[in-house]
């Protein structure tokens, strides 16, 4: 009899406590290994057991103990190595031989909570529900009242304009017979406006993402617009920018991140005389919708050489941004400070706007900024944003949907007059369920200027195994299997630049033919429908209520 | 779809001649509803250009509150003009139609008209507020010189209806909507032309981009831009919100509801005003599909399309008489004997703009520098 001490397992996980359970079928697998090779947590590992049969051979049966030494996978049930469910080894099998099984009944954080520390992770959210943005319809179709136009044959202009616009009482302007001029005497400020795409790439950092990741979205965008003719922006994430890419024409695409860990701005700010192009804007992050009120975190094992270069750290530090700017005093006085000092730095040429996150003061915020004459936009970023780490309650239960914020700060601009003039950015859960284009054009129609996409992007371009199921998460780990959140070269390998440029492109030119069949039938084709909320239905009278468009069921 | 029917003249004529072209364009269920705007008038308004008119319907109850209201203002009524009715089948009457018109009060009599139209505005909100909730008094119009007249019906049996080929009734400029109603329940005030400050426009089509521009007029604090009970009322309010308030020159109407690509704003010598113009009235550019007709208080009448010309439009005439119409038949019966060869159908870029007194046509191309 073995001591009872040897039979106690109640220190032990058993694998029905974690989220993945690994399904390994030992009549498929060959042993190859290629799936413990590639496992980013090492959750599963080759192994080496005694297995006794019982056989029988012959007409009468004669059962026959045999034990033989077998090879097996099998799962750890380390808590440090649990599985992720991210499927890498699915992917490497040749014979459909394993797959992760996501365990409902698991008792995860009960684990990994402990100590008094609250889990981290990054990527997606736990929210598999569907947002409000899928639940609206466009219902305002053309057809015989007024004739449809054609997505294909007539002329659009899928643009929207990112920068503050003048009122038009306020427009210098002076009329010699009847023909207009700009009034250059009067001194008047007009501020600096661009025209791109309606939908942005938002804020991924150097760092946060790998260096073939972020070339990849870096290529895309300079193709998309120097080739397609498609001017779509990237916004570059608080994390620096690479030194070349700053000296380069290129940086004219980009939309250079601000927020309170100024990380590589000492260099951004050292190499504006040698800038041959002024950047796209400048973003000054005061807050993110997957994590309201928390700064930015990228974790230790993420920074190596390349990324502490850039950002000018030392290697293997946690860096932190806090959730304010450490000279933040008020909307009234700092931020229009912070406003006005960017805007003077590229000469007043370039557009300067904050990111908040999605909140019930987020009005306060836009009226502060509608009379501020620099402040160029706002830019909105709702609940079901991606993020490289946050701690899971705030993932989950932090934050505000966009669809609402979005449209009753845009009926606070319409009161005021001032709709056209303060452009919002909306961005948190777009393309959620992969509709990108119909996301965007719900929230253009419920009064975006512009929408920012991060999270799909990544997911679409780099074929990220992350879902609404909590799939993989591994993003603020830097193991990502994928190669697309890492600093490891072993892992970032994995992924081809070229490969996610070219789906960059695709994405983008898709949505661009989808916004025209969405805009076709609404009967809009030159100008961004922006607040053509008439066009838009819900099947839910309390949204239809709150949102201020039409119930339709 | 509705029937436009524009005339302008050196002579006053009589609105039958509107009519008549509506009839002939006229084509399956038209007919619910017609609306006249006259102006520079003639016969018994000729000696009365100065007063302001007040044109409108109104009940029993409705006449005494806007005599009261009018009173209380300070407005006198110098002269009144009702049309004698003959009833016709099909048309329910309303109990007063009218043309009234009046002194200013005394108090403002000598003031600039910039005010004066202030004022006169501000009295038609009114009265149009107390009588919209029983319906007791409509109010289209109070402006010197301009009389409208509105009414739900076939447009012919309309005209009938209000005598117009037996009344003293002639101006210089005439606008006519024969309306298709396709949308909504019928409602006068949803009945084209619209009118403001001396601005009036007329137009058909759908206008897709109603709510973003409707946000966008109620939104910049002018009186006026109420109502919208039809889509194609935000056109005046944009005409006068470009000329009166912007106080930007007529063609640039053209630039703002339509405006051009970058690559042909770089052909125009004005490229830095109109990207400017682009951004800041970007929510007033429609897509179409309209016609608009109009005229501005100094007697111009023009004609502009959508950038994708999705509805016809004509203009043609003889010097001293010009019509704008939405299809050729209505031109043939305004103005026969014409040149049809020199008759101008607009195309994307233009605006036909037919000066005062119907003196000249000429056709105003975006393009042109």
């Amino acid at each position: 009899m073995e001591p009872a001490t040897k039979l106690d397992y109640n220190h032990q996980l058993s694998l029905k406590e974690l989220p993945y359970i690994i399904r390994w079928r030992d009549d498929r697998c060959t042993r190859c290994g290629r799936c413990t090779a590639v496992c980013p947590v090492k959750a599963i590992e080759p192994s080496v057991k005694l297995q006794r049969t019982v056989t029988s051979e012959g007409h009468i049966p004669t059962p026959l103990a045999v034990r033989r030494i077998v090879h097996v996978i099998e799962q750890v049930t380390d808590i440090d190595r649990y599985c992720t469910g991210c499927g890498a080894c699915t992917l490497v099998c040749p014979n459909d031989a394993i797959e992760p099984e996501y365990n409902p009944q698991n008792k995860f954080l009960l684990y990994k909570n402990k100590g008094g520390e609250g889990y981290k992770r990054g990527g997606r959210r736990n929210d598999p529900s569907i947002s409000t943005l899928d639940r609206l319809k466009f219902t305002r179709i053309s057809m015989l009242t007024d004739p449809a136009l054609d997505a294909g044959r007539h002329e659009f202009r899928v643009r929207t304009l990112l920068g503050r616009i003048l009122p038009p009482e306020e427009l210098p302007l002076i009329s010699v017979n009847g023909k207009l001029s700009v009034d250059k005497d009067k001194g008047k400020f007009i501020p600096p406006v661009r025209e791109i795409f309606p939908i942005m790439i938002g804020s991924m950092s150097v760092g946060a993402l790998s260096p073939p990741m972020w070339e990849g979205l870096a290529m895309g965008v300079a193709y998309l617009n120097e080739v397609e003719g498609l001017p779509v922006v990237m916004a570059t994430g608080e994390g620096g920018v690479p030194p070349r890419l700053l000296k380069s024409r290129f940086l004219k695409y980009f939309i250079l991140q601000i927020a309170s860990g100024y990380f590589g701005w000492d260099e951004i700010i050292h190499t504006i005389p040698e800038m041959v192009e002024d950047p796209a804007a400048i973003e000054i992050k005061y807050g993110q919708g997957a994590k309201p009120g928390d700064g930015g975190l990228l974790m230790a094992q993420k920074v190596l050489k390349l990324i502490a270069s850039i950002r000018g750290v030392p290697q293997f530090v946690d860096l932190a941004s806090p959730p304010t700017h450490q000279t933040k005093y008020s909307i009234e006085e700092a931020v229009a400070k912070m406003i006005q000092s960017m805007s003077m730095a590229w000469g007043f040429r370039v557009p300067v706007y904050p990111k908040i996150s999605g909140t019930k003061t987020a009005r306060a915020v836009l009226n502060n900024l509608a009379r501020n004459p620099y402040a160029s936009a706002l830019s909105i970023d709702g609940e079901d944003g991606g993020t490289g780490a946050a701690y899971n309650v705030s993932m989950d239960k932090m934050g505000h949907p966009i669809a609402s914020n979005i449209r009753e700060c845009y009926l606070d601009l319409v009161k005021q007059g001032k709709q056209n003039e303060l452009p919002l950015i909306a961005a948190g859960g777009i393309a959620k369920k992969g509709n990108l284009a119909a996301n965007a054009a719900a929230l253009i129609m419920l009064g975006a200027s512009i929408v920012s996409v991060g999270k799909y992007i990544m997911q679409a371009t780099a074929n990220c195994f992350g879902d609404e199921y909590n799939r993989c998460n591994l993003c603020n780990t830097g193991k990502c299997p994928r190669g697309i959140t890492t600093q490891d070269p072993k892992l970032y390998r994995r992924l081809d630049s070229d490969k996610v440029a070219e789906r960059v492109v695709e994405v983008f030119k898709a949505a661009n033919v989808e916004l025209k069949k969405i805009f076709a039938p609404m009967g809009r084709s030159t100008e961004l429908p922006i607040g053509m909320s008439d066009g838009l239905s819900v099947d839910d009278k309390a949204m239809a209520e709150r949102l201020e468009i039409s119930y339709a069921c | 779809m509705c029937r436009l029917a524009a005339i302008t003249s050196k002579e006053y004529f009589s609105p039958i001649e509107n009519i008549l072209a509506l009839e002939t364009m006229k084509e399956g269920h038209d007919g619910s509803g017609l609306g006249i705007t006259l102006k520079d008038l003639g016969g018994e308004f000729k000696d009365l250009k100065g007063y302001p008119i007040l044109s409108g319907i109104c009940s029993k109850e409705g006449a005494k509150i806007l005599d009261d209201y009018m009173d209380k203002s300070g407005f006198k009524l110098i002269h009144v003009w009702t049309p004698k009715i003959r009833h016709v089948k099909g048309i329910i009457s309303h109990d007063h139609y009218f043309a009234r018109v009046y002194d200013y009060p005394s108090s403002i009599k000598h003031n600039h008209l910039h005010e004066k139209e202030d004022l006169l505005v501000n009295v038609r909100l009114t009265l149009r507020k107390m009588g919209e909730s029983n319906q007791s008094i409509f109010a289209f119009s109070f402006y010197p010189d301009v009389i409208t007249l509105k009414e739900v019906g076939d447009p012919l049996q309309l005209a009938e209806f209000f005598g117009l080929d037996r009344e003293n009734l002639k101006a210089k400029i005439i606008f006519a909507q024969g309306r298709q109603n396709t949308n909504y329940a019928i409602y006068l005030y949803a009945c084209h032309p619209f009118f403001i400050q001396g601005y009036c426009s007329m137009t058909n089509g759908e206008n897709t981009a109603f709510v973003p521009i409707r946000e966008f007029l109620m939104s910049r604090g002018f009186p006026g831009y109420i109502g919208y009970n039809s889509d194609s009322e935000v056109f005046t309010h944009i005409l006068h919100y470009t000329v009166r308030q912007l106080r930007l020159p007529l063609t640039y109407y053209k630039d703002i509801i339509t405006p051009l690509k970058e690559n042909e704003i770089e052909t125009r010598t004005d490229s830095d005003v109109l990207r400017l113009i682009k951004q800041s009235l970007r929510p007033l550019c429609i897509d179409g599909p309209n016609v608009v007709i109009g005229f501005t208080p100094d007697g111009t009448c023009f004609m502009v399309h959508d950038a994708k010309k999705l509805r016809p439009g004509v203009v043609g005439g003889i010097k001293g008489k010009y019509a704008l119409m939405s299809e050729e038949c209505g031109l043939d019966s305004a103005i026969p004997k014409r040149d049809k060869s020199k008759d101008i159908f607009p195309m994307k870029y233009d605006m036909v703009i037919v000066g005062p007194q119907a003196e000249e046509v000429r056709v105003w191309n975006q393009l042109q520098n």
